[in-house]
């Protein structure tokens, strides 16, 4: 392939792919308010459009027409980087995670996926290890005492968790034997006793690591029942309690785009990617992984969703006694019985 | 070419981050500004082709460490500090002692018939260096022993930090 097609494929899937990732944030929040409300038996949002679908537009109009507040306590440089810093973060971790095989159109090929490194995961892990900047300094820039505390236990909270949750992978990269998150989701083909598939999750003992890496993911990205920066009977909303208007909307797309990121690294590490029977006509075959791999993303950020509208909030001691006191020794046992298991077989 | 201009591009923005550390009178600016620092070092690794270092370089200084600087500034709300002359010494003394220093380094690198290959400038090099097999080889082979150890000296380290910053037993029981 030449550069010059290159730079001009690769131009195309990010914008492809920003869009496609914008518009999931949208409806993952549209996803989260109607199935909330179904479970307290009420409708969510029904008026904007068919079933309220229309309702994240409406939303971001109404974000971009809202008066952008300054409060006059504010440090000013950091206050307007923080939510910038977050939003970035969030979004950049997109760039090395493939959705699916490879395109072949005519006699283009190109994988699903903007960039591969064989050192994917460290980067996923990297690029998210420093969105903490942002809910950290937008704490701290504002000036007040509820964001500061807010941006206290976040940055003590994320830093706590992501032990946990790097000890839970490393399991999974002890059996696949790569960092590349493409050769990690190859290393899960096929399928063992004839009929249950390759995953992960049924390999080495490591449903354990499923499930700390689910519980750690939910404190990174602050959800319920770790969402203690945000804790609104305490902390008015935590962080983001100085802002408004599209800063605030920038913490918002922050906060779901990471859940994005996480629902698809679990897809990729755990679930097999997007392994699934494929049939049909070439085209079909070869956007039928692309459905697959959604499909498991779409599971998980519904059990993220169920998890919000089920779990009450823990206590701040608590979360700190549960990661350090349970999740990390978990991890580490883990760890030791899946290197066991790897120096057997 | 490419690389050597992005190379000189980020040793800039490294140094400038650096001096700026030093020249911001807040402290969270001059914690940021290391933050910068440590991402442009990562950036060289990279460009030198050692991925795994540069990841971890992100993951671990610019993710972590920095953080909790971040969170310390935070916590205990440190104010704008004032810029002092500085002493004379250090004018008369630290200058030409980092000039000197930093002639001495770099003249030792051209000087070494070696170091185009540990610069990475050779692709060869580039291969064998800095990717996460060949620092795992060197980490669990060649220097298994003095790795185990440091590691014990680490964990040693942060309990005796834990037992200095506990309040003795009976003190806590008072308040």
């Amino acid at each position: 392939m030449s550069i010059t097609l290159f730079i001009i494929v690769s131009v195309i899937k990010i914008a492809l792919i920003l869009f496609v990732l914008l518009t999931a944030v949208a409806y993952t929040v549209w996803l989260e308010r109607k199935v909330v409300g179904h479970m307290q038996n009420r409708w969510g949002p029904t008026r904007v459009g068919p079933f309220g679908l229309l309702q994240p537009a409406a939303d971001g109009v109404k974000f971009l027409f809202k008066e952008d507040l300054t409060p006059p306590h504010v440090y000013k440089p950091l206050y307007i980087a923080a939510p910038m810093i977050a939003v970035v973060f969030a979004v950049t971790s997109i760039a090395v995670i493939p959705f699916g095989n490879w395109l072949n159109v005519g006699k283009i090929s190109t994988p699903f996926q903007i960039t591969d490194v064989n050192i994917g995961l460290l980067v996923v892990l990297g690029i998210t290890s420093l969105g903490v900047y942002g809910v950290a300094l937008s704490g701290w820039s504002s000036n007040s005492k509820y964001s500061l505390l807010g941006g206290l236990r976040a940055s003590a909270q994320m830093v706590s968790y992501e032990i946990a949750l790097g000890l839970s992978l490393v399991g999974v990269l002890m059996l696949a034997g790569t960092f590349s998150l493409r050769g990690i989701v190859d290393a899960q083909a096929g399928h063992f006793w004839g009929f249950v598939p390759n995953w992960f999750i049924f390999r080495g003992g490591q449903i354990v690591a499923f499930f700390i890496y689910l519980t750690a993911a939910y404190a990174e990205t602050n959800r319920i029942p770790f969402d203690l920066p945000e804790a609104e009977t305490e902390l008015v909303a935590g962080y983001h309690t100085e802002y408004s208007a599209m800063k605030f909307a920038m913490f918002f797309m922050a906060e779901y785009a990471n859940m994005i990121t996480v629902a698809c690294l679990a897809s990729l590490l755990f679930l097999g990617g997007w392994r699934g029977p494929i049939f049909g006509p070439d085209w079909l075959q070869q956007l039928l992984p692309l459905f697959w791999f959604v499909l498991r993303v779409f599971a998980f950020l519904f059990v993220y969703i169920w998890v919000r509208g089920t779990l009450p909030r823990f206590r701040y001691d608590q979360l700190m006694a549960f990661g350090w006191k349970f999740l990390l020794p978990l991890a580490i046992a883990n760890l030791v019985v899946t290197a066991v298991v790897v120096a057997l077989t | 070419m490419l690389h050597l201009i992005l190379f000189s591009v980020f040793g800039i923005i490294c140094v400038a981050g650096a001096v700026n550390l030093l020249l911001q009178r807040h402290p969270i600016n001059s914690a940021l500004s290391l933050v910068v620092v440590m991402g442009s070092l990562a950036v060289e690794y990279l460009l030198l082709g050692a991925e795994f270092v540069a990841a971890i370089q992100v993951i671990v200084y610019a993710g972590a460490i920095m953080v909790l600087f971040v969170f310390v500034i935070m916590l205990l709300n440190a104010g704008e500090e004032e810029h002092t002359q500085g002493s004379r010494v250090a004018w008369l003394l630290g200058l030409p002692g980092a000039l000197a220093i930093t002639v001495v380094i770099a003249w030792a690198l051209v000087q070494s018939e070696g170091s185009a290959v540990a610069l990475g400038v050779t692709p060869d090099a580039q291969k064998a260096f800095g990717n996460a097999a060949d620092i795992s080889q060197l980490l669990f082979h060649q220097f298994l022993l003095p790795f185990e150890v440091t590691s014990i000296l680490v964990l040693i380290a942060i309990m005796g930090a834990v037992v200095l910053a506990a309040r003795p037993e009976s003190e806590r029981r008072e308040g």
